[in-house]
């Protein structure tokens, strides 16, 4: 294992410090604690608390700010924190209009978000839910636990963010957060696998000339390993997956997430966009906005994923407000 | 034949010990179809409760020590393993409220109570390849030799086997639950580190038991 590191043990803690005194502007550190929030708390309006393993870096701390979360929960790398973690920032975040959480669907996620919701709930503040699952990969059959939160939830935080900080009631926030998931698809693929620092090794392999479809962000393995193909011909199944799953008409208005799982550079994510914008043009479909980058990473595995989110007048209004935080930016 | 609060106390640290000494093995079951953190992140959680229980009144009872021990968990572990296990230990910790002395029957009540617990959080049933394969079993099995008056160290021998057997009956099937249901068939061959890692503490007990 080659990375910049100290001790595996400290990396979370020690990012969260660096992190905190890059960007006083934007956000703070609970003491003690592994959350961050914003750092000029908004009463009145609906708190998004949202978070889950580190590694995904700048997910989820990287937006919290204006127009998007209000607190980013920090756990182990790939491990979902823990209830009394959630619940502090709960706390520090929560006013009269309540707190939305944003989980994402992982079975230990959820079970640590709703334990914290618990605690809350008994303490008597106002807290609602939404669970992002918008990864295609998984079939969303009786037989998982459903389908995974990925990418996606970057722009759930986005257009809920941007209703929460519109001043919409917590029961409006979350529905349109909800709309948002309904609406939106994502379909990812790795060429490398990532190394989490306190195991020291890969946790997949892929050969060479390998690639895997459909993997999750945590070095999870795929649905399926086959021979690496060009761009253009990756891209063609990811969002032939995504239209399978969410058919498109020409005059339907879309945005678009090409995201970096951390090792590719954004060369080959132009690249992708490229075909991607083709695809979607070739049939009619207006893109309103694309954003490439990296978003929602996978510590220094390379890959991709393409999101497409479908639009309507209302998510467009919400998408088209401000957003000031470390790592997305729309004025 | 009982047991004191003491030996609920060394029960206790020599689970921590033991998850420690197989946390790479843990997180490597985890690697094949989780996400490779399983043992680390026990070892975390059971770090914190050796610590607890030193810091905690040298006469607490047993539900104090395992109540210490369930937050630790809940606080420090993550995961799924965090509230399952932690779930586990708290509503178990509830059953043996006031007792001085324990037996077979107060560990039947405890699995049972803390199962109870496990499947409520987690929503899976036996057969789905998670620690309940492991611990369903388990607590019917010494249910029965408690009614039955089966002497503990025979009946948690008898457990331990019968634990290590369900176990390795997890490679047959494919996840349904958890990070590993998303490689649904690819799950097959391997065993579910919850369900070793429940198997183990079901080992140690009984070693303890067995030692007197």
């Amino acid at each position: 294992m080659k990375k910049l590191i100290n001790k595996p043990e400290n990396v979370v803690d020690e990012m969260l410090e660096g992190l905190g005194l890059a960007y006083p502007q934007y956000l703070r550190r609970l003491e003690n604690l592994e959350v961050m929030v914003r750092s000029n708390k908004k009463e009145g309006k609906v708190a998004l608390v949202s978070g889950g393993g580190s590694g995904h870096e700048p997910s989820h701390a990287g937006f919290v700010g204006c127009g998007m979360l209000d607190a980013a929960v920090c756990g182990p790398v790939f491990t979902s924190p823990t209830p009394d973690q959630v619940f502090e920032a709960i706390k520090a975040v929560q006013t009269d209009a309540g707190v939305l959480l944003v989980i994402k669907n992982y079975t230990g996620d959820v079970m640590n978000f709703e334990m914290a919701m618990e605690m809350a709930e008994a303490e008597g503040i106002k807290v609602a839910k939404v669970v992002v699952d918008d990864d295609v990969a998984v079939m969303n059959s009786t037989w998982t636990v459903g389908r995974r939160g990925i990418a996606g939830t970057v722009l759930v935080h986005k257009i809920a963010g941007a209703a929460a900080e519109a001043g919409k009631s917590l029961e409006e926030v979350q529905a349109i957060g909800e709309k948002v998931i309904k609406n939106i698809r994502t379909m990812g693929m790795a060429l490398t696998p990532c190394i989490v620092p306190a195991a020291g090794k890969p946790n997949f392999t892929l050969e060479e000339d390998e690639m895997e479809m459909g993997l999750g962000i945590h070095g999870e393995p795929g649905v399926r390993k086959e021979k690496i193909r060009t761009a253009d011909e990756v891209v063609e199944e990811l969002v032939g997956r995504v239209l399978e799953d969410q058919p498109l008409q020409a005059g339907d208005e879309v945005a678009v997430l090409v995201n970096g799982l951390g090792g590719t550079p954004l060369m080959e994510l132009f690249i992708m966009n490229r075909k991607v914008n083709a695809i979607l043009t070739a049939m009619g479909v207006k893109i309103h906005d694309t954003n490439v980058g990296n978003y929602m990473t996978s510590i220094e595995m390379a890959g991709a994923s393409v999101s497409i989110l479908k639009l309507d007048d209302e998510l467009k209004g919400y998408y088209g407000a401000k957003a000031d935080t470390v790592a997305y930016k729309h004025f | 034949m009982s047991y004191s609060k003491e030996q609920v106390r060394g029960l206790l640290l020599k689970l921590a010990d033991m998850i420690d000494e197989n946390k790479q093995m843990l997180t490597d079951l985890d690697a094949a179809i989780g996400d490779g953190d399983h043992g680390h992140n026990m070892a975390r959680g059971f770090d914190a409760a050796r610590v607890k229980l030193a810091q905690g009144p040298a006469e607490q009872d047993a539900e104090a020590m395992l109540k210490a021990t369930a937050m630790a968990l809940i606080s420090n572990v993550g995961g799924a393993a965090g509230p399952l296990y932690g779930t586990l230990f708290l509503k178990g910790a509830a059953t043996v409220k006031g007792k001085e002395e324990l037996g077979l029957p107060d560990l039947a009540d405890f699995l049972k109570a803390g199962i109870e617990g496990v499947q409520l959080r987690g929503k899976a049933i036996l057969g789905e390849k998670t620690m309940l394969d492991v611990l369903i079993p388990v607590q019917a099995s010494i249910a029965a030799d408690a009614e039955s008056g089966e002497p503990a160290p025979q009946s948690l021998e008898k457990a331990a086997a019968l634990a290590r057997a369900c176990a390795e009956k997890t490679k047959e099937i494919a996840a349904t639950k958890g990070r590993a249901s998303y490689l649904g068939e690819r799950s097959i061959g391997h065993i579910d580190p919850g369900a070793m890692s429940s198997c183990l503490m079901i080992e140690t007990l009984a070693e303890l038991v067995k030692g007197g």
